[in-house]
C-alpha cells in the first residue's frame, strides 16, 4: 500500500527545511454526502517528525486544517542520508509512519 | 486605456469573419486565421502576460489569487494522483501489454498532441477516449470518465508533457473541419437558464470575476488539466469542466466523451496552439 | 490509502484529547474576543474594550489577559481567500525561545484550527494550509519566554464563482 506521506527534507547549512503533504481527507464532520448525510469528522490529531530519537516538530491538528494537509517547519541538525521519522494519528485511530531521507 | 480599447474593437472586428464563417460552408472555414484571431485577442486583452503564462489560467491575470497558488505549488495536492497515475501506467495489463503500446512514443511526451482528428474513424479522439480505447482493446474495462484513475493516468501523461506547446493538427479533411465548426459553434452558442456561451465568461469577462473566483481566459484554459481543484477536494478531467460548467449555466450537460464534449475540446485545444502544457494543476 | 493499524477501541488517547480541549477552552474565552484584526485607532486605547457588547467581555478587554501584542509577528495569509478549503498561512516571528505557535479562526465552528509544538532547536516558523468557513480573522499565538503573544489578521472567504 502507498503510504500516505510524502516528505521532502533539505539540509541547508546547520538546519534541515521540511515540507510535508499527507493524504487524508480530514473531514470536518460538517459536510453533507450526496444522500444529504453528514460526513463523519476524520481528520488527523497529532503528526510528530523525529529525527536522531528527537522529537523535532509536532502537530495538534482539529478539523479545521485543509484535505491532504500540508506543512512545513525547519529544525538545526540534519545532515543528507539522515533519517526523518514521520508519524501520525487520527481522531478514529488510524495511524500512518514514513521515514523519509534528509537530501542536500 | 483608450488605445487599448481600440485595440480590442479592432480585433473584435477582425475576429467577425470567423464567427461570420459559421453560417457558411465547411469549406469556407479558415481554422488558422482563427487561431491567430483567438490568440491575438487574448494577448491585447492581457498584454502584460507572456505566452507561456497563458496555461496558468487565473493566475497569470491576478497577483494575488498567483501568490496563493505559488505557495500551494510548492508540494502541490495532485502528488499523490501523479503517483498514482504513473503506477497504473506502468502496470502491465492482464495480457501482458501496457498503455505504452496504444501510443506514440510510448504514451511519454505526447499529451500536448491531443485531442487529434483519427481519419480513420472519422471522429475526435481525446487522451480520455484514446486511454479507455486501449483498455478495452486489451481485455480491460473502461474506467469511469472525469474524475479517479482516469484523472490520475491523465496527470501522468500530461506531466511527461509539462513544457511542451500544444500541437493539434486539422487534417485536410472535410470531416476533421466539420468538427473543428462543431467545436467552435459549442464555444460561441449561449446556453442554459443563465444564457451563458463559453465565451461569455472565458473571452468577454476574463480576469474579471465571477464571486470569489477569477475568470480564466480561453486561450490556454486547458493546458493544466487535469486539475485538481480545491472546491472538489480531488481531481478532474476536461470532461468534469465541462459537466460542471454547463450545469452551472442551468443548460443539461452532456455526457463526458460524447461528440460535442470531444469537438469543443478539439476546437479549444487547436486555439491554445503555442500555449505550453502546465498540466496536471492546481486550482481553487 | 492509508496503511493503519487500528490501535482498536474506540476512543482516542485521552491527552491528546484533553490538550485539545483545554486549547479550544482557552481560545474561545480570551484569544478570540482580545486579539483582533487592529484598526487604527490612538495608541492606547482600548478599542476592543469598547466595542464590547457585554460588560464581562468590556472588562476582560480591558483588563487583558496575559497576550501581548508584539511587532515580532508575521502572519502571512491572503487577503481574499481563492477557496475558503484551501487557505495558506504562514508565520515567522523574531521573538526569543519560542514553545508553540497556534493558530485560530474565531468565525470557524471551531476556533482552534492547529497548534504546532517547537522543540529546542525548531525554527519558530511554521507553514500550513487551513480550511475557513466563511470570513473571519485568522490569529496568530506565539508563546515565547513564558509569554503570550498575538497578532490578527482579516481573511474574506467569499462563495466561489460559476454558480457552483
Amino acid at each position: 500500500m502507498p503510504s500516505t506521506i510524502r516528505v521532502r527534507a533539505v539540509a541547508a547549512g546547520d538546519s534541515t527545511d521540511v515540507q510535508a503533504l499527507i493524504q487524508h481527507p480530514m473531514d470536518s464532520g460538517f459536510v453533507k454526502d450526496s444522500d444529504g448525510k453528514l460526513i463523519p469528522p476524520h481528520y488527523i490529531e497529532v503528526l510528530t517528525f523525529e529525527h536522531d530519537g528527537k522529537v523535532v516538530f509536532t502537530a495538534l491538528w482539529g478539523p479545521a486544517v485543509a484535505k491532504d494537509p500540508y506543512v512545513k517547519f525547519a529544525f538545526k541538525g540534519g545532515k543528507s542520508g539522515d533519517d526523518l521519522k514521520v508519524s501520525w494519528t487520527d481522531n478514529l485511530g488510524k495511524s500512518d509512519t514514513s521515514v523519509a531521507k534528509i537530501m542536500g | 486605456m483608450r488605445a487599448g480599447h481600440l485595440c480590442r474593437l479592432a480585433f473584435a472586428v477582425a475576429a467577425l469573419p470567423g464567427l461570420i464563417g459559421l453560417t457558411h460552408a465547411a469549406a469556407k472555414a479558415d481554422p488558422a486565421a482563427d487561431q491567430h484571431a483567438f490568440q491575438v485577442y487574448a494577448r491585447s486583452q492581457f498584454p502584460a502576460v507572456p505566452l507561456a503564462d497563458f496555461g496558468n489560467g487565473p493566475y497569470a491575470v491576478n497577483a494575488p489569487m498567483r501568490k496563493q497558488w505559488e505557495e500551494i505549488m510548492q508540494f502541490p495536492p495532485y502528488d499523490f494522483a501523479l503517483d498514482e497515475g504513473k503506477a497504473a501506467f506502468e502496470k502491465p495489463f492482464a495480457n501482458g501489454r501496457s498503455y505504452g503500446d496504444c501510443f506514440p512514443n510510448k504514451g511519454i511526451g505526447i499529451r500536448q498532441t491531443f485531442p487529434y482528428f483519427d481519419t480513420a474513424t472519422g471522429e475526435v479522439v481525446t487522451l480520455d477516449l484514446a486511454i479507455n480505447r486501449c483498455r478495452e482493446a486489451n481485455g480491460e474495462k473502461p474506467l469511469p470518465y472525469q474524475t479517479g484513475l482516469i484523472a490520475s493516468i491523465d496527470a501522468y501523461m500530461a506531466e511527461t508533457s509539462r513544457g511542451k506547446p500544444f500541437d493539434i493538427k486539422i487534417p485536410d479533411d472535410p470531416r476533421a473541419l466539420a468538427a473543428y465548426q462543431d467545436g467552435k459553434r459549442f464555444f460561441y452558442t449561449r446556453r442554459g437558464q443563465l444564457n451563458f456561451s463559453c465565451a461569455s465568461c472565458h473571452v468577454q469577462a476574463a480576469g474579471q470575476r465571477l464571486r470569489g473566483d477569477i475568470l480564466a481566459p480561453a486561450f490556454g484554459i486547458l493546458a493544466a488539466f487535469p486539475i485538481y481543484r480545491s472546491d472538489w477536494g480531488s481531481m478532474g478531467t476536461i470532461d468534469r469542466r465541462f459537466t460542471s460548467c454547463n450545469s452551472q449555466v442551468r443548460s443539461v450537460p452532456f455526457k463526458p466523451q460524447d461528440k460535442a464534449y470531444r469537438d469543443l475540446e478539439y476546437f479549444l485545444s487547436y486555439m491554445s496552439n503555442g500555449v505550453p502544457i502546465t498540466g496536471p494543476g492546481a486550482r481553487p | 490509502m492509508a496503511t493503519h493499524r487500528s490501535t482498536g477501541g474506540d476512543s482516542p488517547q485521552p491527552t491528546r484529547r484533553a490538550t485539545l480541549q483545554a486549547l479550544t477552552l482557552a481560545g474561545m474565552v480570551g484569544f478570540g474576543l482580545t486579539c483582533k484584526a487592529r484598526a487604527d485607532n490612538a495608541p492606547g486605547w482600548p478599542a476592543e474594550a469598547f466595542q464590547k457588547k457585554s460588560q464581562k467581555d468590556a472588562l476582560d478587554a480591558l483588563l487583558g489577559k496575559q497576550f501581548e501584542t508584539t511587532d515580532k509577528i508575521t502572519l502571512d495569509v491572503p487577503e481574499i481567500a481563492e477557496n475558503g478549503a484551501v487557505v495558506p498561512v504562514s508565520i515567522t516571528t523574531s521573538l526569543p525561545n519560542v514553545t508553540s505557535i497556534t493558530i485560530l479562526v474565531p468565525n470557524n465552528p471551531f476556533t482552534l484550527a492547529a497548534s504546532y509544538k517547537l522543540p529546542d532547536g525548531t525554527a519558530p516558523a511554521v507553514s500550513c494550509r487551513l480550511k475557513m468557513a466563511k470570513t473571519s480573522d485568522v490569529v496568530a499565538v506565539v508563546a515565547s519566554d513564558g509569554k503570550v503573544y498575538c497578532v490578527a489578521k482579516p481573511v474574506k472567504v467569499t462563495l466561489g464563482g460559476c454558480g457552483g
